[in-house]
């Protein structure tokens, strides 16, 4: 794939930490919020998706090179923290992208100020006690079985992550779930106070879940769509729960047919 | 010298198959309590506790008990429970707790007073030890392990506020939040609180807590020369802190199995590493499973004492010995590197070899005979090793693990008769020989402070500035 664009590194400065941004594009503002295991740099969704916006990608407060707030105890923590970095870079009228956990953070956002946030984009996202089946916990088993659970099979997995014991993304993973083991240990990925706002949520929400999601149940994506006043969902066909890496262009398709 | 009993009460079913050289191995938190059997869990609860009273006939000096959850190697889930019982059918022996794992409390308030009613049911007979727990008991009992250290250090704060500071008074930690703290008893010891004795393995981070706080440190059957740099560890923070550690704050537990002969104890002491043993200790057939051994945030895996370098510890604990580990200044570095560069799709490339399992890293029975991590024999021929192990070690405490593994009822109370008949009286001669002062010969907590200590002068300003 030939790049298109370069993304612009940069750091802003949010209740006494910083917080590293990855940038590029230009057009209406699109924020992608990273899964747990956090942002690994930029990657072809966001190169896609850069053609038609830009693209902003934080690392969430606690996360990869982003300061860790002591103080934070609950995904809403990030979300406020999140609100603040819209506030603070003058972006309205946001598509707001979230991944897994981003997407719990992104719908805590979502309820918190609708005025800021155009557009929703939840990607196999948690945030809601799943009516059936289980979130996959990620506390429990390797961190590499977690991620290789996240693929649609083992050899998806090893196309990406081939030599994963000794490669440095593991250790940014250990590194990355500290923060979610602060924010999310129990309830674990969701939040009983989350699903009771979602109806207040006029937002345009896309709900997108990869067809062989081992991560996050469907039956969440089928709640969210119930809750949310203005939601679809779009199913994947063969991707597991990391849409972003199986399927960057549909992927991206999906979000820039959604998106402001 | 103190010398006490310890077990930790194995499940021991026989019928399971799961343990010992007829068994398969475990791994850590992989059986179903749907293979739990309450019969047996009464008739073996009835034989330890009493066990325990005949110790006191036999002339020990304490009994200690420790707490694990969600396993078969330990049946003391309820600790205080057991402590409880014999506090009322025991007169004389020290009750030690090693200990209560403070981080999974959230009301430690309740936990102060039940330690204060066990010390007052017992007549001042408590010795209580804290414990952060290990990764099963932060999934057993859902406690955030990042904040395993800090709720260790806030809920120790707080029960000893409650045992010492005239109530009520609020209490708005950052773990804790009480409005009224004001628990209608006391402990029954208040010179200043109940005798303490902090347990220890691998961590450097507890060894110096409980120096700064001059509570004996108690090393739990780690290998004696590690050990040994340990508490030389112990003995510089203390002098950091402007005192001088005596035996009185060092405390070893390990393994001695006493018999009527060679042939018998040599035996009988091969249960040790039989049956459902504790999975962290050399030769047991149990796994631990290193995802839990690996919870977030849960220890600082850099900071280890010299017991934590012996590689069967390590792999035990699901470690690795090599430098794979992710202190912050490396992982800046690997973070930075992870999320430069996003991963390409490449042609798969073959597994590194794996670590080598705990268990081919673990000494033979053998070879733990040989450097005194278990001592079998009669009581003559035990009793050489054993003052070996004090002068090397000169601790003012120390406990005789036995009666564990696959040891039956009857090898225990063997030994136990043993050791009171024959070793018991000789090693209380060596420790008063060797000035092995015991922490009830002199509190650990008044050790007077020295000249010249770094920190000499510090403590006494921090306090004036806290008035």
């Amino acid at each position: 794939m030939t790049t298109h664009t370069a993304p612009k590194a940069h750091t802003v400065e949010l209740a006494g930490g910083e917080i590293h941004i990855l940038e590029a594009g230009s057009g209406p503002p699109l924020l992608v919020l990273h899964h747990s295991t956090g942002a690994l740099g930029w990657r072809p969704l966001h190169e896609k998706l850069a053609e038609t916006n830009r693209v902003i990608l934080p690392d969430m407060p606690g996360y990869s090179r982003s300061t860790l707030p002591e103080w934070a105890r609950d995904p809403r923590d990030l979300a406020i923290l999140m609100l603040q970095l819209l506030r603070k870079q003058g972006l309205r009228d946001v598509t707001l992208v979230g991944l897994g956990f981003g997407g719990f953070v992104a719908a805590e956002m979502a309820t918190m100020n609708s005025d800021l946030i155009g557009r929703l984009v939840l990607v196999g996202a948690p945030g809601i006690k799943p009516p059936e089946g289980e979130i996959l916990d990620q506390m429990l088993i390797d961190h590499g079985d977690y991620m290789r659970m996240g693929f649609r099979d083992e050899k998806t997995f090893q196309k990406f992550f081939p030599d994963l014991e000794n490669s440095d993304v593991r250790s940014l993973w250990e590194f990355n779930r500290v923060m979610t083991a602060r924010v999310c240990w129990k309830p674990y990925m969701f939040n009983r106070r989350l699903p009771p706002l979602l109806p207040g949520v006029e937002i345009p929400t896309l709900l997108v879940w990869g067809e062989k999601d081992r991560v996050v149940p469907m039956s969440i994506g089928r709640e969210y769509a119930r809750l949310l006043p203005n939601a679809k969902i779009e199913i994947v066909k063969s991707a597991g729960h990391l849409v972003d890496y199986e399927e960057p262009e549909k992927l991206a398709r999906l979000i820039q047919s959604h998106a402001r | 010298m103190l010398v006490g009993y310890f077990t930790e009460r194995p499940y021991q079913d026989p019928k399971s198959g799961l343990f010992g050289a007829t068994g398969k191995d475990i791994q850590d938190l992989s059986l179903s309590n749907i293979d739990y059997d309450a019969m047996l869990g009464a008739d073996l609860y009835n034989r330890y506790l009493d066990e325990k009273v005949y110790c006191e006939e036999m002339g020990f000096d304490a009994i200690m008990f420790n707490e694990h959850h969600s396993t078969p190697f330990c049946m003391g889930g309820v600790m205080n429970v057991e402590a409880a019982i014999v506090a009322k059918t025991t007169s004389k022996v020290k009750i030690v707790l090693n200990g209560n794992i403070l981080p999974i409390w959230d009301d430690p308030l309740w936990l102060a007073e039940t330690l204060a009613t066990i010390d007052m049911i017992s007549r001042g007979r408590l010795v209580t030890g804290w414990v952060r727990g290990t990764g099963r008991e932060s999934v057993s009992h859902n406690s955030q392990p990042p904040f395993n250290w800090e709720r260790f250090q806030e809920a120790h704060d707080l029960v000893v506020a409650a045992w010492t500071r005239p109530g009520p008074f609020r209490w708005e930690g950052e773990h804790y939040d009480y409005r009224y703290v004001n628990p209608w008893m006391r402990p029954y010891q208040q010179d200043p609180h109940p005798m303490m004795m902090i347990p220890g393995v691998v961590s450097r981070n507890t060894v110096a807590w409980a120096a700064r706080h001059k509570y004996p440190y108690v090393m739990l059957s780690t290998r004696i020369e590690p050990t040994k740099l340990s508490f030389d560890y112990y003995r510089e923070v203390a002098r950091e802190e402007g005192y001088e550690a005596g035996p009185e704050h060092i405390g070893y537990l390990w393994k001695v199995h006493v018999d009527e002969t060679e042939e018998l104890a040599y035996e009988t002491g091969r249960k040790f590493l039989q049956g459902p043993g504790n999975i962290f200790l050399e030769g047991s057939r149990g796994v631990a499973s290193p995802v839990l051994q690996n919870l977030p945030g849960l220890t600082d895996r850099n900071n280890l004492l010299p017991t934590g370098q012996v590689g069967f510890v390590a792999a035990s604990r699901g470690r690795s010995t090599s430098d794979a580990d992710y202190s912050k200044p490396r992982a800046a570095a690997t973070r930075a590197k992870a999320v430069k560069g996003a991963p390409k799709a490449k042609a798969p490339v073959a597994k590194a070899p794996a670590q080598p399992p705990a268990a081919a890293m673990a000494a033979s029975y053998d070879e733990q005979l040989a450097n005194y991590t278990i001592i079998t024999g009669t009581p003559k021929t035990v009793l050489p090793k054993i003052r070996h192990v004090l002068e090397t070690l000169r601790p003012g405490s120390v406990f005789f693990w036995d009666g564990d593994g696959a040891m039956t009822h009857d090898d225990t109370m063997r030994s136990l008769r043993l050791f009171g008949s024959d070793v018991l009286p000789a090693v209380k001669e060596m420790g008063d020989e060797l000035g092995l002062i015991s922490p009830f010969d002199r509190n650990p907590m008044h050790a007077p402070p020295i000249k010249g200590g770094r920190r000499a002068k510090a403590p006494a300003k921090k306090a004036a500035a806290k008035r």
